[in-house]
């Protein structure tokens, strides 16, 4: 069983957090995931600063600037993955777009993946149609190809859930990441249509910000993924955000565990 | 099983929530190019709205003055709006009125594209948002107003390098959030399939014409067509039909800026390396960590870190050569054209007319070039002004 199924057997519903790998810096990045998962996090995801990240708001746009202002680079950041292996074994997921996975060399990344502990990848501009080349050097070296659906995937749901691995990650609303005051998609359709065709959990991610949305995506799925609300918090507090991501983070973890 | 690969290049590297929207698009576009109703109507706004067939005309003066290869120019700058922009939007925009669309958005740099969608929103009454770079939105403020005045509304864009890679940046990501009902009229043989092939088929009437014109002028087919490259919509409506025809050598002319061995270049296929961008697998100015270079040109419409699918196989295959221009040499031929010829090319064109001032001495007489002008150079007249020193009150 891979660490990301084990993730969802322990807990009955999962918290992810997410962050920029170099936001504001890579010792800091390295702090954070420790303190997450000690907080609660069941799974972790990091992304791979982008010079240009379509699928970003504004908020995580500007902490792809401030990491890769810091000098963040792919190397430097399997480099520090290295050392937080020495001290949490929480399923970690890289999420980053196709051009900083590709220029590095696919199956170079994948095997640098498999070799630091980073158990999944999500990339949002690899579709359905384009994943194969990439699915076959994830399924080499062990690393699961989290997949997206969206509100608007449709008839593509059962698709793309039937090769889902790790975790499907159901995208909450149209438009990029950023917090909303609401999700008006019918999340439990789209979940209901996952499980017909697959046992791999699922968890909603874009929008949610406060326990109670956490608590409600995570009563009709598996999980929640909060990325802009903790990123915000990294850019409001700078070097100073340990303690206030990690007390955030435990309020969050904890609203989801106690879910039903 | 990919869709929309020329080589290795190309693809649809998008998010799935605009999965759905490109596959309608996708259906649409071969759907209605079969059509003869579409098609018909089509023409219809070619000939009486945009003023096509563009002349193709003899610079004679040019000619005697370079003392080389005969040079034809296809005047594209003539047509409605100024640009070539306009044969694609027209084909788009009428497409999204039979998809049932009733808005619109587009990415602009120079502001031609986002001129022409803008112009075609209003005939075909569709509301009309453009993005374009804060930078671009400075340095091509006329076309700001004008898109205005034609009822669009002009979003500066603030992030990364605010020129034309990031109001494509934003235009996806605009597109994501209102893709229920909103077409997204991208302005450049770039982006996901069907982008690059339907930008390309309705770009093509340019090379129909250049050969049909060409074949009653001269009776024969010209030994070189050449246009300027950014994301090469251009090139690539001239160059489509000559690509059967192996004698006839096509150039696309890049954005080399202060020079393509400074880091201040857009000449993607001279410096660049494979990547995938833009919802397309081509050539990229990057990192070796795969980071998007901030590119530069004086051209915001070459001002471009990538380069259409289709011409990174025409390069990848020796079909097509790529060469650039720089800043100042676009400049001088700016000028060069503008008081040879009494024609004022966009500066982008200038590009194309930089190297045809280098290819024309060269070549004997009896050979012939046909160069695209592929805009009117009103738009650049203050900008160009300014970097000539002039002190311009408008």
């Amino acid at each position: 069983m891979s660490k990301i199924a084990a993730a969802f057997q322990k807990q009955r519903k999962c918290f992810i957090p997410f962050i920029t790998a170099g936001d504001p810096n890579l010792q800091l990045t390295k702090q954070l995931i420790v303190a997450m998962a000690n907080a609660g996090a069941d799974i972790v995801e990091l992304g791979i600063p982008f010079s240009d990240p379509v699928a970003e708001g504004e908020v995580i746009q500007e902490a792809n600037i401030r990491a890769l202002s810091a000098g963040t680079t792919t190397d430097k950041i399997f480099d520090m993955l290295a050392e937080v292996r020495q001290e949490t074994n929480v399923p970690l997921v890289f999420l980053t777009y196709i051009n900083p996975i590709f220029t590095y060399g696919t199956e170079k990344f994948l095997a640098a993946c498999q070799r630091t502990g980073v158990d999944g990848i999500i990339v949002p501009d690899v579709p359905y149609e384009e994943k194969a080349p990439l699915a076959e050097l994830c399924g080499k070296y062990g690393v699961d190809l989290i997949p997206l659906v969206a509100p608007t995937s449709d008839e593509r749901i059962k698709m793309i859930a039937r090769e889902a691995q790790g975790y499907v990650y159901i995208v909450s609303s149209l438009g990029v990441t950023g917090v909303r005051q609401d999700i008006t998609t019918d999340i439990a359709a789209i979940a209901t249509k996952i499980r017909e065709v697959t046992n791999v959990p699922a968890a909603v991610g874009f929008g949610i910000a406060t326990p109670q949305q956490a608590v409600e995506m995570a009563q009709i799925t598996d999980g929640a993924i909060v990325g802009s609300a903790v990123v915000r918090i990294v850019g409001e507090h700078g070097i100073n955000c340990l303690k206030p991501v990690t007390d955030y983070v435990y309020q969050m973890a904890a609203a989801v565990h106690g879910t039903v | 099983m990919t869709k929309g690969r020329y080589g290795v290049h190309g693809g649809q590297y998008i998010p799935e929530t605009l999965m759905n929207a490109v596959i309608e698009l996708e259906e649409a576009y071969e759907y209605y190019k079969n059509d003869p109703e579409f098609n018909r109507e089509l023409q219809e706004l070619f000939h009486e709205y945009a003023n096509r067939p563009s002349l193709l005309y003899y610079a004679e003066k040019m000619t005697k003055d370079l003392g080389g290869a005969k040079i034809y120019l296809k005047r594209e700058d003539l047509n409605h709006t100024g640009s070539h922009k306009i044969n694609n939007v027209l084909g788009q925009v009428l497409l999204a009125k039979k998809m049932g669309k009733k808005r619109v958005l587009a990415e602009t740099g120079a502001g031609q594209h986002g001129v022409a969608t803008a112009t075609a929103a209003a005939l075909m009454d569709m509301e009309c948002t453009v993005y374009m770079g804060r930078e671009d939105t400075e340095r091509q403020a006329l076309n700001v107003f004008r898109m205005e005045l034609l009822g669009a509304k002009v979003v500066a864009v603030e992030s990364g390098t605010k020129t034309l890679k990031d109001a494509v940046n934003e235009a996806l990501r605009q597109w994501t959030a209102h893709v229920n009902d909103t077409y997204y009229v991208l302005g450049s043989v770039m982006g996901p399939h069907p982008y690059p092939q339907m930008v390309r088929d309705f770009q093509s009437v340019i090379g129909k014409e250049v050969k049909a014109q060409m074949l009653e002028k001269e009776g024969r087919l010209p030994d070189v067509v050449m246009a300027c490259v950014g994301g090469g919509s251009n090139a690539m409506g001239l160059f489509y039909d000559f690509i059967p025809d192996n004698e006839v050598q096509l150039i696309g002319v890049e954005a080399a800026g202060r020079g393509v061995n400074t880091a201040q270049t857009a000449a993607t296929i001279a410096r660049g390396s494979i990547g995938i961008f833009h919802g397309m697998k081509s050539y990229f100015l990057q990192d070796e960590y795969g980071q998007i270079a901030p590119v530069y040109s004086i051209s915001a419409g070459l001002d471009y870190p990538g380069i259409g699918p289709e011409h990174a196989e025409l390069y990848d295959t020796g079909r097509a050569q790529y060469v650039s221009a720089t800043d100042d040499e676009a400049v001088a031929a700016f000028s060069y054209l503008s008081r040879t010829e009494g024609i004022i090319p966009a500066i982008e064109s200038a590009h194309a007319i930089a190297y045809a001032q280098k290819l024309a001495p060269a070549l004997p007489k009896d050979k012939i070039i046909v160069v695209n002008v592929s805009g009117r150079g009103d738009k650049d007249v203050a900008p160009i002004a300014r970097y000539m020193g002039v002190d311009l009150h408008e």
